[in-house]
């Protein structure tokens, strides 16, 4: 290296130490940005397409449904129940004290309207199709579905009453578009 | 060998039982490069890129796409479409092949003007002659699957090529197709095949790598290495190098996905494959064209499939046709002519191939053919025993002294007296 | 030095011969489509909104009762600026095939956001045989597949002639068109001054028409059209500026060398 006054020469490889760390710096910088924009599309493609997310809601006629009549419809690529109870379904399940239950819930808080129970229809033990929706299926003990996998009872509103199942069958997200139409998603 | 991570317990409790440090530091940072490689060099670190990026692609279009006939078009508009930016992973993808080789084109070519596959790097040259074989039967594959009119119809040709070979042939093709023309069955194994061959290539790239670093890179004035003086360690240096190149090659891409992405490709290939309707001109993607035209140039379908493959496999005997002492063609002024008029050569059979066999296209395809091998098997021989050298320096430090020792065509500079600064640089 | 230049000078003759070669050239006689203004295919190209509407209406009113529309959904009309309601409004005014029912029977049902444009045909040959033989093809795609497809498309749609010229041969149940490869198209003219009254009141000229339906058919075959040019600005921008950065970081590294 050639001489020069000490304090230019100070200066200048100071300078010369900024000019570098800010190239670093703005080279990581802008590096780990573009990784971030490679990686970031590659994960979502694996995210639902849109044409599956166009089929993640279902409307569904209810019109047809008798008292104490069930429909099994798919949603997501699973069965939803859709059950029409008798005065004395939703009586059962309302005299039904919280205690007796290992996944504690009011039927109220179950329905939107008492007379409609709206079900995801899968087992939360293992994922088998609990039986009780088409008639002549047995419903269990306690009135209203019976899982033939592992022996889970479920009762009128769809709680868990006794086996290995550690929850009740979760109600979707759903709504009354009118009196005859509902929303599933 | 200790690195500066050395420093770490964990470091070297790792490469004390598996050495990935140690090596690491000697392929990809200590690792001695001829310190006056010019950007021509980066090509090969480009291609491996490309292939990465072809496989990772590849990799998520295979989660959406169906390989079946009644599918396989469908599935991929769904992926066009519907999947969350499956658009820019078919473009990248479609023209990610077009780059890959692009650039593993001017990676050989390179290696034709350097005499890079001259003694003691023919099985280097192989290596690389075997990842073009591959390349093109993936990238044949590959073309196929989306199932569009060209995707059938260039199925079709090529593969009714197999039926020329005698005697065999008619049983061969029937194997291959898995029927009686190309139908699902033969869309279903290309499928797995363009799956399985990128992986082949990978092995055989480490083999390439492997070959290379056994005798170290070739360098723009063909001179071996003599001593530390004329190397420099990759890393930082050919490391920050070849992140140029990088750097050029993806805004290169990035032209042709986001606005150009059909520019390479045939339109009707948007047209679901019809196996009663042929259109009324078949023809591969770019990069087979030269090939296609040599086919073509031959009147007999069996002589057409021979000289195709011919030549490329005739590849694998230039370092044997090209008897010159020389390597580079910076010291070959005759050589060097003929290099660029085989390139053209190169480029016009591409040409030809891209339009239809009549008129003068036949006559100018068929002496583009001849003298494609008469280039390899006639030209090369005799350069060799007769083509008047230029010197060569003495060596590669002594050459490049006060130049940074790239561009083409300058010659080696004179020996300077004053001892040059040690050859390796900061590490 | 001579021999570099024409050698390069010949791969760009190549290159750019190649985006139109091989099936670039007018077949059969047609005339070349003349260029026409699209305000889309620019770098900085975007779609108006209005013109794909009014397109969408001129496809629904002419092209629908022949063509298809296989890869467009109804939930897709929201890139073209429709609403979630005036969608379902769309939709079920189509029917589509629905079953089996619990009898085993296929129906037919009114169509939801989520169902594709149903064809008008149910398959190529019952198309061919309510055509004269010829099939109107599908045209999601159509501007992707031909080649020059946009300027060919409107060129086809302005380009026919009541008479052939003097000595030209015409098929029977064929038109003569000008761009059409061969001079003559199965498809009788089928836009025409006022076919359609455009919803937003524009005057409905044969031009007019055709452009609105070219670029609903372009939107239909590129629906990522305006994300790919932006992404694609960012992306040049970034790699442009970033490569900058390397190539500086590269010559302060190999300036140690000297």
């Amino acid at each position: 290296m050639t001489d020069t006054a000490p304090e230019s020469d100070q200066a200048s490889e100071q300078g010369e130490e900024t000019r570098r760390d800010f190239l670093i710096l703005a080279a990581g910088g802008m590096g780990a940005i573009a990784t971030i924009a490679v990686v970031w599309p590659l994960i979502e493609t694996m995210n639902p397409s849109a044409d599956v997310l166009a089929l993640s809601s279902t409307e569904v006629d209810i019109s047809a449904i008798e008292v104490g009549q069930s429909i099994t419809v798919k949603w997501r690529g699973k069965p939803v129940f859709i059950r029409r109870r008798t005065q004395q379904e939703i009586d059962s399940a309302r005299a039904v004290s919280l205690d007796d239950l290992s996944d504690a819930e009011k039927d109220e808080d179950r329905v939107q309207k008492a007379e409609w129970l709206i079900l995801v229809g899968v087992c939360t033990h293992l994922g088998c199709i609990p039986l009780g929706n088409k008639i002549g299926d047995p419903r269990g003990d306690f009135g209203g579905w019976f899982c033939p996998c592992h022996g889970s009872h479920y009762d009128t509103s769809g709680r868990i009453r006794v086996g290995p199942a550690p929850a009740n069958l979760s109600v979707p997200e759903y709504q009354f578009l009118d009196e005859t139409l509902i929303k599933i998603g | 060998m200790t690195t500066p991570l050395h420093r770490y317990k964990v470091v070297q409790w790792i490469d004390y039982r598996l050495p990935i440090f140690s090596w690491a530091n000697e392929h990809l940072i200590e690792y001695p490069a001829p310190r006056n490689l010019n950007y021509w060099w980066n090509f090969g670190s480009l291609a491996g890129i490309m292939l990465v990026i072809q496989i990772v692609t590849g990799v998520i279009l295979a989660m959406h796409y169906t390989p079946h006939v009644d599918h396989a078009f469908n599935s991929t508009e769904h992926i066009m479409r519907d999947v969350e930016w499956g658009w820019l992973m078919r473009y990248l993808h479609a023209n990610g092949a077009s780059m890959f080789f692009v650039v593993v084109y001017i990676h050989i070519f390179r290696g034709f003007y350097y005499g890079s596959y001259k003694s003691p790097r023919e099985i280097l040259w192989w290596m690389g002659v075997v990842i073009l074989f591959l390349m093109m039967g993936s990238a044949f594959m590959g073309y196929v699957l989306p199932w569009g009119q060209m995707s059938f119809w260039a199925a079709t040709v090529i593969t009714n090529l197999v039926s020329a070979i005698p005697w065999i042939g008619e049983t061969l093709v029937t194997w291959l197709w898995g029927g009686f023309s190309v139908d699902n069955p033969t869309l279903n194994r290309f499928f797995s095949l363009h799956y399985l061959l990128p992986f082949l290539l990978c092995g055989v790239v480490f083999l390439h790598l492997w070959a290379l670093h056994h005798r170290k890179s070739n360098n723009p004035l063909g001179i071996e290495i003599k001593s530390p003086k004329d190397t420099i360690p990759f890393s930082p240096y050919y490391t920050a190098k070849d992140m140029v190149g990088l750097g050029v090659m993806l805004f290169v891409l990035a032209i042709f996905v986001f606005y150009l992405p059909n520019f390479l490709g045939e339109s009707i290939n948007y047209i679901k494959a019809d196996p009663l309707v042929t259109p009324p001109h078949i023809v591969p993607e770019w990069y087979f064209l030269p090939y296609y035209a040599i086919l073509r140039a031959v009147p007999d379908k069996l002589g057409g499939v021979v000289a195709m493959v011919a030549s490329i496999a005739i590849l694998f005997v230039l370092p044997w046709l090209d008897t010159s002492k020389v390597r580079s063609a910076r010291f070959r002024p005759i050589y060097r002519q003929f290099f660029w008029i085989f390139l053209a050569d190169c480029i016009v059979l591409g040409w030809v191939g891209a339009n239809p066999p009549e008129g003068s296209f036949i006559i100018i395809g068929q002496v583009c053919t001849v003298y494609y091998f008469v280039h390899f098997l006639i030209i090369l021989p005799l350069l060799g025993k007769f083509e008047r050298t230029k010197p060569l320096p003495e060596s590669i430090h002594q050459a490049v002294l006060g130049k940074k020792g790239d561009g083409f065509g300058s010659g080696g500079a004179p020996p300077d007296s004053a001892a040059p600064p040690g050859g390796r640089g900061s590490s | 030095m001579r021999a570099r230049l024409i050698a390069i000078a010949a791969s760009l003759g190549l290159a750019l011969g190649l985006g139109g070669a091989s099936t670039g050239y007018a077949a059969g006689g047609a005339k070349e489509p003349p260029d026409h203004e699209w305000k889309h295919t620019g770098v900085f190209g975007t779609f108006d909104r209005a013109e794909l509407q009014r397109g969408f209406q001129v496809f629904q009113e002419v092209c629908a009762s022949c063509h298809s529309l296989d890869y467009i959904a109804f939930r897709n009309l929201a890139e073209i600026g429709f609403t979630e309601d005036q969608i379902k409004a769309i939709a079920v005014e189509y029917e589509v095939e629905d079953g089996p029912d619990n009898e085993g029977e296929m129906f037919m049902r009114p169509a939801k956001p989520s169902d594709y444009f149903p064809a008008p045909f149910a398959n190529p040959q019952a198309a061919r045989a309510s055509n004269g033989g010829a099939y109107p093809p599908d045209l999601s795609l159509i501007v992707k597949a031909r080649n020059n497809g946009l300027d060919y498309l409107y060129a086809i749609l302005t380009g026919y002639e009541e008479e052939p010229p003097d000595g030209f041969e015409l098929a029977e149940g064929m038109n003569y068109n000008h761009y059409f490869p061969g001079n003559q198209i199965a498809m009788p003219e089928p836009l025409y001054e006022e076919a359609v009254e455009y919803a937003d009141g524009t005057e409905p000229t044969l031009e007019q028409l055709a452009h609105d339906v070219s670029v609903f058919l372009a939107w239909t075959a590129e629906p990522e059209l305006e994300v790919r040019k932006q992404t694609g600005l960012k992306v040049l921008i970034f790699i442009a500026i970033f490569t900058a950065l390397l190539y500086i970081i590269k010559r302060r590294i190999w300036a140690k060398l000297h």
